[in-house]
């Protein structure tokens, strides 16, 4: 990320097909904006999938990015929800090193930081953690000296508070059938 | 006319085929009341119709068909009349297919032909442009007329066959990830396994093609889903509504604030784009210039879009804009664009552009708001319904002054133009643009590639009606005339179509005079031939110090090159000869070449050199300096 970036997170809409991936990730590629995290999984509703994607984007270039993102067909909605007021979380799983003399203080950490140790060997245990990035990197450090055997890091999910931002149901269901009556691809 | 030697040709097979058409036409199966375009190109060879299968119909009415016919059936059904390609081995069930249907096919020489046909044809008569080609070589060709109708907004629908759903990914013969490769230079495009994802591949393909902010869309069909058979249902391929469409329509705040800026300008300058043609407000804008006198100045893709013989139209703005125009834009108060995105080469330094004008924006791309140029108020949506409605609030003014100024302005520039100045018996490519259109009366469908010809003709070709200069802006696609030309013929037959083209565009694509012969139609070709690349050799001159490294061109003798394809070519070195020249190709009918050996060395004025502010530009010389030796 260069000095004039900044990094934004954009909530997208889109349909569980083959190539909506590539075609969202290729509008960043296009512009050399790095993705730093991004997730996609199925949503509430059947056939639509929820991207998260954190990317360091240009000064004043955010809502370009928006805008090409909606231009692509089979995203459905995207918002940037950067100056929104949101509840942001990944998980990380963490493998440590572990003998008998670490082992109580590894788990006294875990409790503090409200990660579970979910796997226990003789060498080892994993720590899975949840919350902000602030947090989880704040236990990696903590962990560091212990010997970090490996870890996986889940990228950012990210959901805006109350019901503001998103439509209701009703809402959404009535938009629909209104949008149905004129069918056109506006860009 | 030739009669077919058809031995083969069964009598009672044609009568039963027109029988079936007719039970059909009845039956609704085929549409009726077809788009009429390109009539004469659609006689069909007897052996075509004895071809025609029965149809296996079902009890419900619908009726089983193979993903080929599918494709034509879909086509014709769109009101495709012309489709323009090339066979190979992944589409050859669809070529087979073909022979059953009444849609033309225009066999193009190389698959880039093909594409840019397909936009020309779009471009001249509004129109989606078709193109097919196999997979592999046959995509991959595509590209470059791909790219360039993307960057053009232009609505093309390109079909490509694909090796078998089971092979790819295999690396099978001529096998290549098309929809990969085209995935930023399309406005969507399709893989299609199956046959029945067909139809409403090719419905959706259409409908986003033409709508919003246009351009081309791919649709790649796998061999196999070409050959199995399905059921075809046309109703139930009708496109969906994926989304629920933003409320694009600027409310009325944004619509008080356009108008209050409008109605308090004192120096506005409307500029205007290829927006304007897309959405058909040639009309609103004539209307909105005229109420509130505000002068007009176009880009090189909105030449058309307003009448170049009105007194308000100033011409092309630009990099080789005339100066008074660029000075108007410079010095405005309010600049009104209208369908355009201030491309780098209309706007030039974008920090000192027209540094003291407020900027309205009515834009159907919610993406070209702010991009380059931070405007004021962005008015976003269709532009014809939103100078609609702007025009009742518009209050005319009286801007004398500033129009008076404008045209002082012009004087100056008026001196040194090249088509004011006595003939010195050198011929200058602008006499060349120059007698064309007053020979033509404007009237012509031009087409251009890109370079030096492509600028003098916008500057000396008056175009009054849209659709009437067809260019490659945005890519700068050398090699676009010749095949776009063609595709331009296609949609409108009766209009005049003229290429002007350069010799080394001119040697990119010349492969498709083949097409114009075997097509038998009339195109009138001239050549801006200065031995040259000129436009690179005149950078060169410029900021290189005169070192034309590898512009120097070495070409065939066009118009023998012309005769050996069949059609009638003449060298032209004089400006005596170019009038008569000129003359005999427009009254023999029938394709013909006119090779105008031009100044070698002569260079676009003005220039605003890339990256200077729009008012730096390199002036004409005045008075012009001769650039060859006087003998």
């Amino acid at each position: 990320m260069t000095d004039t970036q900044k990094l934004h997170t954009f909530v997208l809409y889109v349909e569980n097909q083959p190539g909506v991936l590539n075609r969202v990730a290729s509008l960043f590629r296009r512009r050399a904006y790095n993705i730093e995290s991004l997730t996609v999984g199925h949503t509430e509703r059947e056939g639509i999938s929820r991207m998260t994607i954190v990317a360091g984007i240009n000064e004043g270039a955010a809502h370009r990015v928006e805008a090409n993102l909606y231009k692509l067909v089979n995203v459905l909605s995207v918002e940037d929800v950067t100056y929104v007021s949101t509840i942001a979380r990944s998980l990380a799983l963490i493998k440590v090193e572990a003998h008998e003399e670490s082992r109580h203080r590894l788990m006294e950490i875990a409790r503090v930081f409200r990660a579970r140790v979910v796997d226990l060997a003789p060498q080892s245990l994993i720590v899975q953690i949840t919350g902000t990035e602030d947090k989880i990197q704040a236990l990696e450090e903590v962990l560091r000296p212990f010997g970090i055997l490996e870890m996986v890091r889940t990228g950012q999910v990210v959901m805006s508070r109350g019901v503001k931002k998103a439509l209701s149901k009703q809402k959404r269901e009535a938009k629909d059938a209104a949008a149905q009556s004129e069918i056109s691809h506006s860009v | 006319m030739a009669r077919f030697d058809a031995p083969h040709l069964d009598i009672n097979a044609i009568y039963g085929y027109i029988q079936q058409y007719k039970l059909d036409t009845e039956a609704g199966l085929r549409p009726t009341g077809k788009v009429e375009m390109a009539t004469k190109q659609q006689t069909e060879s007897p052996s075509r119709q004895s071809a025609r299968p029965r149809e296996t119909r079902q009890e419900s009415g619908k009726v089983k068909r193979t993903g080929a016919e599918i494709v034509w059936e879909s086509l014709e059904r769109l009101g495709v009349t012309c489709v323009f390609g090339y066979p190979g081995g992944a589409i050859l069930p669809t070529y087979d297919a073909m022979m059953k249907y009444k849609t033309h096919h225009v066999l193009v020489r190389h698959e880039q032909g093909a594409t840019h046909m397909a936009d020309g044809y779009a471009r001249a008569g509004g129109g989606v442009g078709v193109a097919i080609a196999t997979s592999g070589p046959g995509a991959t060709n595509m590209v470059t007329g791909i790219a360039t109708a993307m960057m053009d907004s232009s609505p093309i629908v390109c079909i490509t066959g694909q090796v078998g759903s089971k092979l790819i990914g295999s690396d099978a013969f001529q096998e290549t990830d098309i929809t990969g490769i085209t995935l930023p230079i399309t406005k969507h495009n399709y893989l299609v396994t199956s046959a029945d994802e067909i139809a409403p591949s090719i419905r959706e393909a259409f409908q986003i093609a033409a709508s919003g902010r246009p351009g081309p869309v791919l649709i790649d069909i796998t061999k196999d889903a070409q050959n199995a058979t399905c059921e075809f249902d046309w109703d139930a391929a009708a496109p969906k509504v994926r989304r629920p469409e933003p409320d694009h329509f600027p409310n009325s705040v944004q619509l008080e604030r356009a108008l209050d800026l409008i109605n308090s300008a004192r120096k506005p300058v409307i500029l205007a784009g290829h927006g304007i043609i897309l959405s058909g407000a040639m009309q609103e804008v004539i209307a909105f210039a005229e109420k509130a006198a505000v002068p007009v100045a176009e880009t090189l893709l909105g030449l058309g879009a307003f009448p170049a013989s009105h007194p308000l139209s100033l011409g092309m703005m630009g990099m080789h804009g005339e100066s008074w125009v660029n000075t108007a834009i410079q010095e405005s108060d309010l600049l009104l664009a209208f369908g355009m995105r201030f491309d780098d080469r209309v706007t030039g330094n974008l920090k000192n552009y027209a540094p003291n004008a407020k900027k309205i924006h009515v834009e159907i791309d919610r993406a070209e708001i702010n991009k380059t140029v931070h405007v004021d108020v962005p008015l976003i949506g269709d532009l014809r319904e939103i100078l609609q409605r702007l025009l009742p609030g518009v209050r005319s003014g009286d801007r004398s002054e500033w129009l008076q100024y404008i045209g002082s302005l012009k004087h100056d520039s008026a001196v040194r133009d090249i088509q004011n100045l006595p003939d010195n018996g050198h011929l200058y490519a602008a006499h060349v643009i120059h007698d064309l259109w007053r020979e033509t009366r404007g009237d012509a469908v031009v087409v251009t590639d890109v370079g030096q010809h492509q600028m003098w003709e916008a500057q000396y070709y008056k175009h009054d009606k849209p659709r009437s200069l067809i260019t490659s802006g945005g890519l700068g696609t050398m090699g676009f005339a010749l095949p776009a030309a063609i595709g331009a013929k296609f949609a409108r037959p009766d209009a005049e179509v003229w290429v002007v083209v350069g010799d080394g565009g001119f040697q990119m694509t010349m492969a498709e005079l083949a097409t114009i012969v075997q097509e038998r139609i009339d195109i009138k070709i001239a050549i801006i031939n200065n031995g040259f690349l000129g436009m690179v050799r005149q950078w060169q001159e410029f900021f290189y110090d005169g070192r034309y490294s590898s512009t120097p061109l070495l070409s065939p003798d066009f118009a023998k090159l012309a005769g050996a394809f069949g059609i009638s070519g003449v060298s032209v070195r004089t400006r005596s000869e170019a009038l008569s020249a000129l003359r005999a190709a427009r009254e023999n009918p029938g394709p013909a070449l006119i090779d105008f050996q031009v100044e070698q060395e002569d260079t676009v004025y003005p220039m605003v050199p890339a990256g200077a502010d729009l008012h730096q530009m390199i002036r004409r010389p005045s008075p012009l300096v001769e650039t060859a030796n006087d003998d």
